[in-house]
């Protein structure tokens, strides 16, 4: 049997547009309205804050990581140490104009609890997230008959924080059973650019590394 | 069992502590009888006098102006030599050229807390009523006092709007009371290993500290100065229990473990054998130096009142609805006597009034006292806070708008 030679790939660093900003958080900007007020859920390093806030948007922040909360603090952004399984239940009804959830809602503990929170706290829920329908996440599943790695998600299965994958018909799936409308919906590739709108769902499954939904609450009772 | 050794005397000459209660080497602020306190058990304090210092300059649109509340054994010399102990100023690690708050860019204030010792009138000052010192007939003062008292003084100073209230601790509960109570003239504030309301625990921390003055036969029931007497003793033990309150277990057994002090062996006696009991010895016996007894019983009640959410029917949330003050919150891992969990319910609450908050946790072995030491993290992150609040301010690096 030969060795895993070929994985982890050196990661991928998502694409940068000529202002130098990351190309799924220009995406996830454009979903915002200006002058809104919003909350991002597991914030990192602030970097979609202070893009955010380059546009006059009122952005607040949620991280776990004690390094990622500090360097926000020292960036002057209004970040809270916190869990966006314990702490979300502390905000109150409609707090925000939107709550982001960028490619964390797979390491929480109760994906669909913090779903249904997102949007009880805020008006939209902008939520992003790995798509394990990737075809290389296939195959290496089908063909290697191993765990999948990729250059995005390079942590082997029992040290990953991510414990709870899903694909983007998953997601849409858990989006229809609790009631949640979904306003816009976009599949990245790999380098963070649009799969082009007009292909069908299944190709988005299959070719998006990632999905990017723009949601609202359901009318339906 | 012959070799124990008392807490020894205060070498400092009573004279020289009263003289500071009443004529501080400091700014004094003098309210007279048409300016009283009103104090929240009632009374209306006057004449009253507040001592404080000020480093830096104002600038042309009073904006930069920075107000620092000590914490319970603090006072007004946050960066100057101490008149009494000769020591630097307590907060020479964020404050002074080159530090967080630099006076080459801020205007900084600090007074000493009323009910004080170091020139704000309280229990040690002179009682223009009958001529001797106020001892117990001093009127209780709370922290909303303490507050009332500084708005008073920034008044007198003529500054609508101070740029930012920063305090660690007993000066962190001012901190959130002046956004409770002045909302409109606070623009950023930076509250540090404190909380919204004394915990039980630390309630009892403090009864024992005061049982431990009223015990010493010295005290005199509060009379001391007038029987020309001076607990010492008792004042000294009730800074040596609240000083392990300030420290953590890892830091003990850090800086001392088990090492004996000056021997190889054990006395097998009550002597100072380790390490940490000549510590705490020595914290004791030098800080009855500068403090007055009946002062460090008002100061510590004034603690034990303290409860924000309960001038607000119980919820904190209320204190900062619509609050435009920007908030700073920051905790140290070890501190246990203001543990992260309190900083934590004050954001929950802050953010339930869509208040704009920072919040960091701080990984540091150095318990409470963490906020006074070299904690290079926390001083950074209370720089780079007071620049983004001072950018948000209108003001330029060299303080001016």
């Amino acid at each position: 049997m030969s060795m895993q030679q070929t994985l982890p790939l050196p990661g991928v660093a998502p694409e940068r547009t000529g202002g130098g900003y990351r190309r799924d958080h220009l995406l996830v900007a454009e979903m915002v309205r200006p002058g809104s007020r919003v909350l991002d859920v597991g914030c990192g390093d602030g970097e979609l804050l202070q893009l955010l806030e380059s546009r006059g948007i009122d952005g607040r922040g949620i991280e776990l990581s004690r390094e990622g909360v500090n360097g926000c603090v020292a960036k002057g952004l209004a970040v809270v140490q916190g869990d966006a399984d314990t702490d979300l239940v502390n905000y109150p009804d409609d707090a925000f104009d939107y709550v982001i959830l960028s490619q964390t809602l797979q390491a929480t503990r109760q994906p669909k609890v913090v779903l249904e929170n997102l949007l009880r706290i805020g008006q939209r829920a902008i939520v992003s997230f790995p798509n394990f329908g990737f075809w290389k996440m296939r195959l290496q599943l089908l063909i290697g008959g191993h765990m999948p790695r990729t250059e995005n998600l390079p942590a082997s299965w029992y040290d990953t924080s991510n414990i709870h994958f899903c694909t983007i018909k998953d997601f849409v799936q858990l989006c229809e059973e609790i009631n949640v409308k979904m306003e816009r919906a976009v599949a990245l590739d790999l380098y963070g650019r649009p799969v082009p709108l007009n292909l069908p769902w299944w190709v988005w499954n299959m070719f998006g590394e990632q999905g990017v939904f723009l949601l609202s609450r359901g009318g339906r009772k | 069992m012959s070799n124990v050794r008392p807490i020894p005397s205060p070498q400092t000459p009573t004279d020289d502590r009263a003289h500071e209660a009443d004529h501080p080497s400091s700014l004094v602020a003098k309210f007279g009888m048409d300016q009283p306190l009103k104090l929240d058990c009632g009374v209306d304090l006057a004449p009253f006098q507040i001592a404080y210092q000020t480093y830096g300059e104002l600038n042309a649109d009073r904006s930069n102006a920075i107000l620092i509340c000590h914490a319970l054994t603090g006072d007004q010399h946050v960066n100057n030599t101490h008149p009494v102990t000769g020591k630097p100023g307590w907060w020479d690690t964020m404050v002074g050229a080159g530090r967080p708050i630099d006076p080459d860019k801020y205007f900084i204030i600090c007074s000493n807390v009323i009910g004080g010792c170091m020139g704000s009138t309280g229990p040690a000052s002179l009682n223009p009523a009958t001529g001797k010192v106020w001892g117990l007939d001093f009127p209780i003062i709370t922290i909303p006092d303490m507050v009332r008292a500084q708005a008073m003084l920034i008044d007198r100073l003529g500054i609508a709007t101070l740029f930012c209230v920063v305090g660690g601790s007993m000066g962190g509960m001012q901190v959130l009371q002046w956004t409770a109570a002045y909302p409109e003239r606070v623009f950023a504030t930076l509250a540090i290993a404190c909380s919204t309301r004394h915990s039980a625990q630390n309630i009892a921390f403090h009864e024992l500290g005061r049982q431990a003055v009223m015990a010493d036969p010295d005290w005199r029931g509060g009379r001391y100065v007038d029987e020309g007497t001076h607990p010492h003793r008792g004042l000294a033990v009730a800074r040596m229990a609240a000083h392990i309150t300030y420290l953590s277990d890892a830091a003990l057994h850090r800086k001392f473990g088990r090492r004996m002090q000056d021997r190889e062996l054990p006395t097998f006696s009550f002597d100072a054998d380790f390490q940490v009991e000549s510590y705490l010895r020595y914290q004791g016996s030098s800080f009855v130096e500068r403090f007055d007894a009946n002062s460090y019983l008002y100061l510590t009640r004034a603690m034990d009142y303290f409860d924000i959410a309960a001038d607000h029917n119980g919820v904190l949330a209320k204190a900062f609805t619509g609050i435009k003050t920007r908030f700073c919150v920051v905790s140290f891992t070890s501190d246990w006597l203001f543990p992260t969990s309190e900083s934590r319910a004050l954001v929950h609450a802050l953010n339930a009034s869509s208040a704009r908050v920072s919040f960091a946790e701080i990984e540091t072995d150095r318990g409470h006292d963490a906020f006074l030491l070299d904690v290079p993290e926390f001083l950074e992150i209370s720089r780079a806070f007071l620049l983004s609040a001072g950018k948000a301010r209108g003001l330029k690096d060299d303080g001016q708008s």
